[in-house]
C-alpha cells in the first residue's frame, strides 16, 4: 500500500521497542473463532496509472451534460461556477483539516464559518445561521423536529408544492417524534391556501412552503403570514432557494421563524446531486437558537484581546449533550458551505442580483415561446422563478417518447414529473447558462416534434 | 496576524465577475410575480474583486492547519493521509458532470463505481446489503436505527430501548434519540470493556438494539464480544457496530462475523476521502440480509449488465437525501479501495495498530496509560499526573500546537479524567511519531520546570488561546 511509509526494518524495530516479535501479535485480544481467515474478494492493488485507466473507461460509460442542452433542475441547478472556488477549496489548509476542535490553528476554517453564516443570513433576510446542515431535504427534517419541539404540537402542514423528496425525508425524520403530516393538495401550480387555512388549528406545529415551490411558482408568501397572525404557536418554515432570493423579497421579511434550503447553486456542481450542503437559518430568537442543530461559529477574542473565532453554543450538540442534543448531526458540510461563500463574496451583491435576474429573464423567454406551441400550456402562468411546470396533451405521442425525440436532438427537455410525483408533465428549468439561440432551438425542435 | 473580514475588503461598486450579457429581452418581474415578491434591496453581500477573495481566502488557508501540514492525531478521526490522484479522479469531468435526474441509462459509468463500491463494502464487512445514501457518520447511524426500527414494527414488536456503553461516541446516544429510541447507558468494567453482568441486567424485551464500536473508543477490542452478541441476540434484539473504528480492524476480523446485523462505515476515515473542515463526509450502511427491506429508497441494482435504481422498497424506512447521497465522496473511498487491493487493506490495518501501539509503549511511562488491556489503532492517556501540577489536558493540547502539531481528541471518551485520546493513524512515518512522542515528553518536562509556559499556551498560533465563556455568553454569530 503507498500510502504507508514504514519499511520492513523500521516495522521490526518498532515491534522490539513495543516487545512483540510480530504484527499479528497485536491482534491477539480478537478471539480465534471469529479472526478473519481468508483475504478479501477484492481485486488486487492498482498502480495510479492503473487506477487512472480504469477510471477513464468507466466514466466514458457516461453522457454527461457537455452532451446535451439540459433542463434539468428539481433541486439540482446547473449555475456558473467562477474558476476561482475550485482553485481556492483545492488548498489542503483547507480540504485536508478536520473539524475545527483546537481553534487557534483553526482560524481559517472557522471565520470563512462565520462569514458563511454573515452571507446566509444577509440573503435569507434572517438573523441566525448554523455552519451548514447535510442537505436541503435533511435540514428541512431537521426543522421540522425543532418545530415540534419548540412549539409543543404535532400537526405539520406541508402541500403537495413542497419537493416530493424533501416532503420524504421530512417524515421519516419527524414520524418517530410523533409528528402527523397533512399533505395540502395543489392549486395549478400554487399550495391550495384555502385548505391550508382550514388545517391550521391549535395543534399545529408548523407549516411548511417551498419557495419558489417544486412546481417552479412563487408562493404569496405575505398572504401566508397574515394566516398564521393568528397562530402564533406554529412554526413558518419556508424551504428557500438561496438562487432566487437574488431577485425574491427574503423569508425574513414575511416573518419566517427558519428557512432552510440547498445551497448548491452557490458554486457547487451538480455532481450527481452530492455532495451538497444544507443550510439553515432562524429569526433573532433566544429561544429558538438553543433548539437549533448542528454547529455554530462565534466571533470572540484570545488572552490579548484579539479578534478570534470558535465553535459555540456547543452545549447544544451530541458531543456534549449526547441523548438530549438537538439534533445527532457531527460532519457536515462544510467544505460545501466554503465554496457556497467564496460563490457569495465572489459574485457579490450585484453577481447574485443578476444572475437571478438571468434566470427569471431566460426563464421566462422560453415559457413565453414554448406557450406558444399548440397543445402545450405553462401551468404556472407567468408566475415562476427559474422553473415551470410544462404540459404537452397531444393524442398521439406520449411524453416518454418526446422527451426520447428529444434527447435525440440533444435536449435533456426537463424532468418528467410522473417520476416523482403524481402529476403529469415536464419541469424545465433554466439558469443564467443557457442563450436566447439554445432556448429559440428548444422550442423549435418541440413545436417541429409535436407537429410530425 | 489577523485577516479582516471578506466584506470589510469592499468598495462600492467593486465587482469580481463576470457574466454574458442578457441576450433575451428584459422583463419586469414585478408584473408577474405576486405583489411585494420582488425584493427592494439587494441582499448585503461583499463588493469585491476576484484578487481580493483570493488574497482574502489564501490568507485564511495559511491561517489553518491539514493532514497536509502535519500529525493530525485525533483520537476516533482517522486522520490519515488524503491522496491526490483520488481528488482529480472526484474532478473527472464525465462523472462528476452529472445531474441526479438524469437517466440511469446516461450514468451507467457512475453506477457501476458505485455498484462495486457496495459490494466491497459488502465484503469488508461480511455484510450482504449497502445503501450509500446516509452522508455522513452519524446519519448512517440514525440510519442504521431507523432500519432497525422498521425491521421491529414489520414483526409487530413494540422495542423502546437502544443500549449505548458509557464510553460509546456521542453521537450514538444523539442517534439513537433522533430515531426515536430512549437511550440506555451501561457502565464499564475496569478493563474497559462492556461489563456483561451491567449488560444483562439492562436486556430485556424491550431492547431494539446495543450499539457498539469494537475496538472501543479506548481502542480496546471487546473480547467478550461473543458473548455480549448471544445475550442481545437472545432477547430478540439487535447489534449495531459503529465503524468508526473500522481502521483497526480491515481483514482481521468483520463485524458480519462478529454476528452484527447492522454498520455504518465513514468513508471520510478508514477511505481518507478528505474531511474539509468538517464535511463532506459519507456514511454507508451495510445490514444483514434479513434487514435488507428496510433500508432507505432507492437501492441501487444490477439486472443483467444494466444498473438502476429500485424504487420499488414498501418496507423501506424512506429517503434521508435529496438524492443518492454523497457520490463525490465516494468516488474517492473507491479509488482508495482500488488501490489498496486486498493484501493493501489488512497492510493499513497493521501499520495503523503498529503505530498506535509505538507511540503508546513510549509514551506510557510519562501520562498514566489509565487502562491497560490491549489496544489496537488508538489509546487513550490521562493527564491527571500533570493535573495534579496544575496543568489540564487542554493545556497540553494547546502547547502541542506552538510544536505545529494537531492535538488529539481531548476529555473524550468520558470514562477517562483528563482523557488524551490518540490515532496516529498508518499515513504517519516513524519520524513523525518519534517527533510528536519527543514533544509530549518535552510537554510533560515544561510543566515540572515551567508550567506557565504550558497553562498559557499557546504562544505561537496566529491567536493566543481564545475566551469560550465569552463566546458563549454573548453570542456574535454574524457580521
Amino acid at each position: 500500500m503507498r500510502y504507508i511509509s514504514n519499511t520492513p526494518a523500521e516495522q521490526e524495530k518498532m515491534l522490539q521497542e513495543i516487545g512483540a516479535d510480530k504484527v499479528s501479535d497485536l491482534f491477539q485480544a480478537i478471539p480465534e473463532n471469529i479472526k478473519f481467515d481468508r483475504s478479501f474478494n477484492i481485486p488486487a492493488a492498482l498502480s495510479e496509472l492503473e487506477l487512472k485507466e480504469l477510471i477513464k473507461d468507466k466514466a466514458e460509460k457516461n453522457l454527461d451534460l457537455s452532451e446535451f442542452d439540459s433542463y434539468l433542475g428539481a433541486g439540482s441547478y446547473d449555475h456558473y461556477i467562477p474558476a476561482i472556488i475550485d482553485h481556492l477549496i483545492i488548498r489542503s489548509e483547507f480540504y485536508t483539516a478536520y473539524t475545527p476542535y483546537q481553534a487557534e490553528l483553526s482560524q481559517g476554517t472557522l471565520q470563512a464559518i462565520y462569514e458563511y453564516q454573515s452571507m446566509i443570513c444577509e440573503l435569507t433576510g434572517m438573523g441566525i445561521s448554523n455552519a451548514s446542515l447535510l442537505d436541503g431535504a435533511s435540514a428541512l427534517g431537521e426543522a421540522v423536529i425543532m418545530a415540534g419541539r419548540h412549539s409543543r404540537k404535532e400537526k405539520i402542514i406541508m402541500p403537495e408544492t413542497v419537493h416530493p423528496a424533501y416532503r420524504e425525508v421530512a417524515q421519516t425524520y419527524g414520524k418517530p417524534h410523533g409528528l402527523k403530516f397533512v399533505e395540502t393538495s395543489l392549486k395549478g401550480s400554487s399550495s391550495n391556501y384555502k385548505e391550508i387555512k382550514e388545517e391550521l388549528d391549535g395543534n399545529t406545529a408548523a407549516v411548511v412552503f417551498q419557495y419558489p415551490n417544486f412546481f417552479g411558482t412563487v408562493e404569496d408568501l405575505a398572504e401566508i403570514a397574515r394566516m398564521l397572525e393568528n397562530h402564533k404557536k406554529a412554526v413558518f418554515i419556508v424551504v428557500a432557494n438561496p438562487m432566487a432570493l437574488g431577485l425574491l423579497t427574503p423569508p425574513g421579511e414575511f416573518g419566517a421563524d427558519i428557512v432552510v434550503g440547498e445551497g448548491q447553486p452557490l458554486g457547487n456542481p451538480v455532481n450527481y446531486g452530492g455532495p451538497n450542503l444544507g443550510f439553515m437559518a432562524i429569526r433573532d430568537d433566544r429561544r429558538l437558537l438553543r433548539q437549533l442543530p448542528g454547529r455554530l461559529v462565534g466571533k470572540t477574542e484570545d488572552i490579548e484581546g484579539n479578534t478570534g473565532y470558535v465553535m459555540t453554543m456547543q452545549t447544544r450538540e451530541q458531543h456534549i449533550r449526547r441523548e438530549k442534543a438537538t439534533s445527532n448531526i457531527c460532519t457536515n458540510e462544510a467544505l460545501n458551505a466554503l465554496m457556497a461563500a467564496i460563490y457569495l463574496a465572489t459574485m457579490g451583491k450585484k453577481g447574485v442580483e443578476e444572475v437571478a435576474n438571468q434566470c427569471y429573464q431566460k426563464t421566462r423567454y422560453l415559457k413565453e415561446k414554448l406557450a406558444e406551441i399548440d397543445d402545450v400550456t405553462v401551468v404556472n402562468g407567468d408566475n415562476h422563478f427559474n422553473e415551470f411546470w410544462l404540459k404537452i396533451e397531444t393524442a398521439d405521442k406520449s411524453l416518454e417518447e418526446i422527451e426520447t425525440k428529444m434527447c435525440q436532438q440533444g435536449i435533456l427537455a426537463g424532468v418528467n414529473l410522473a417520476e416523482l410525483t403524481d402529476q403529469q408533465g415536464l419541469l424545465v428549468s433554466v439558469t443564467e447558462k443557457k442563450t436566447r439561440e439554445e432556448l429559440d432551438k428548444y422550442a423549435r425542435k418541440l413545436e417541429v416534434l409535436l407537429n410530425e | 496576524m489577523s485577516e479582516a473580514l471578506i466584506k470589510d475588503y469592499g468598495s462600492p461598486g467593486r465587482k469580481g465577475y463576470s457574466l454574458p450579457e442578457l441576450d433575451v429581452v428584459e422583463k419586469n418581474p414585478a408584473e408577474s410575480l405576486p405583489e411585494g415578491m420582488i425584493r427592494e434591496e439587494a441582499a448585503k453581500l461583499p463588493e469585491v474583486s476576484e484578487v481580493d477573495v483570493v488574497r482574502h481566502y489564501t490568507s485564511l488557508s495559511n491561517m489553518n492547519y491539514g493532514v497536509d501540514s502535519g500529525i493530525y492525531p485525533l483520537g476516533s478521526c482517522t486522520m490519515k493521509y488524503n491522496p491526490k490522484i483520488n481528488e482529480d479522479i472526484a474532478r473527472t469531468p464525465n462523472l462528476t458532470n452529472i445531474h441526479p435526474q438524469q437517466k440511469e441509462k446516461y450514468v451507467q459509468g457512475s453506477l457501476e463505481i458505485l455498484y462495486e463500491l457496495k459490494e466491497y463494502l459488502a465484503e469488508i464487512s461480511g455484510m450482504d446489503e449497502v445503501s450509500l445514501q446516509p452522508a455522513s457518520g452519524s446519519h448512517g447511524e440514525y440510519v442504521g436505527l431507523m432500519i432497525i426500527r422498521k425491521y421491529f414494527e414489520k414483526k409487530g414488536e413494540t422495542r423502546t430501548k437502544v443500549i449505548v456503553p458509557d464510553s460509546a461516541h456521542g453521537t450514538n446516544p444523539a442517534s439513537a434519540t433522533m430515531a426515536g429510541y430512549n437511550v440506555v447507558e451501561i457502565a464499564s468494567n475496569e478493563g474497559g470493556m462492556v461489563d456483561l453482568e451491567s449488560l444483562k441486567a439492562e436486556v430485556d424485551e424491550d431492547t431494539a438494539a446495543l450499539m457498539l464500536t469494537n475496538p472501543n473508543t479506548l481502542g480496546i477490542f471487546e473480547k467478550d464480544i461473543c458473548e455480549i452478541q448471544k445475550i442481545i441476540h437472545d432477547a430478540g434484539g439487535l447489534l449495531y457496530y459503529d465503524g468508526a473504528n473500522m481502521n483497526a480492524v480491515l481483514g482481521y476480523v468483520r463485524p458480519g462475523d462478529m454476528e452484527f446485523d447492522v454498520i455504518h462505515y465513514n468513508l471520510h476515515k478508514t477511505f481518507s476521502t478528505p474531511h474539509g473542515g468538517g464535511g463532506p463526509g459519507s456514511g454507508p450502511v451495510a445490514v444483514k440480509e434479513r434487514l435488507a427491506p428496510f433500508i432507505p429508497a432507492p437501492v441501487l441494482k444490477k439486472e443483467g449488465e444494466k444498473y438502476y435504481w429500485d424504487n420499488d422498497r414498501p418496507d423501506s424506512l424512506g429517503r434521508v437525501h435529496a438524492f443518492y447521497g454523497n457520490y463525490g465522496v465516494m468516488l474517492r473511498a473507491y479509488a482508495y479501495i482500488r488501490t489498496a487491493g486486498a493484501k493493501g487493506l489488512k497492510e493499513i490495518t497493521e501499520n495503523a495498530v503498529l503505530n498506535a501501539n509505538y507511540m503508546k509503549h513510549k509514551l506510557k511511562d510519562t501520562y498514566e496509560l489509565p487502562f491497560a488491556s490491549d489496544s489496537l489503532h488508538e489509546f487513550v492517556l490521562s493527564g491527571s499526573r500533570q493535573k495534579k501540577e496544575g496543568i489540564s489536558t487542554v493545556n497540553i493540547a494547546k502547547r502541542l500546537l506552538d510544536y505545529k502539531q494537531y492535538a488529539p481528541t481531548i476529555y473524550f471518551p468520558l470514562i477517562v479524567k483528563e482523557a488524551i485520546m490518540v490515532e496516529p493513524t498508518e499515513t504517519e512515518n516513524l519520524q513523525s511519531l518519534d517527533r510528536f512522542i519527543e514533544t509530549m515528553k518535552v510537554i510533560s518536562q515544561e510543566i515540572e520546570e515551567e508550567p506557565e509556559l504550558v497553562r498559557d499556551a499557546p504562544h505561537n498560533t496566529v491567536v493566543r488561546k481564545l475566551d469560550e465563556a465569552k463566546a458563549a455568553r454573548n453570542p456574535d454569530l454574524r457580521w
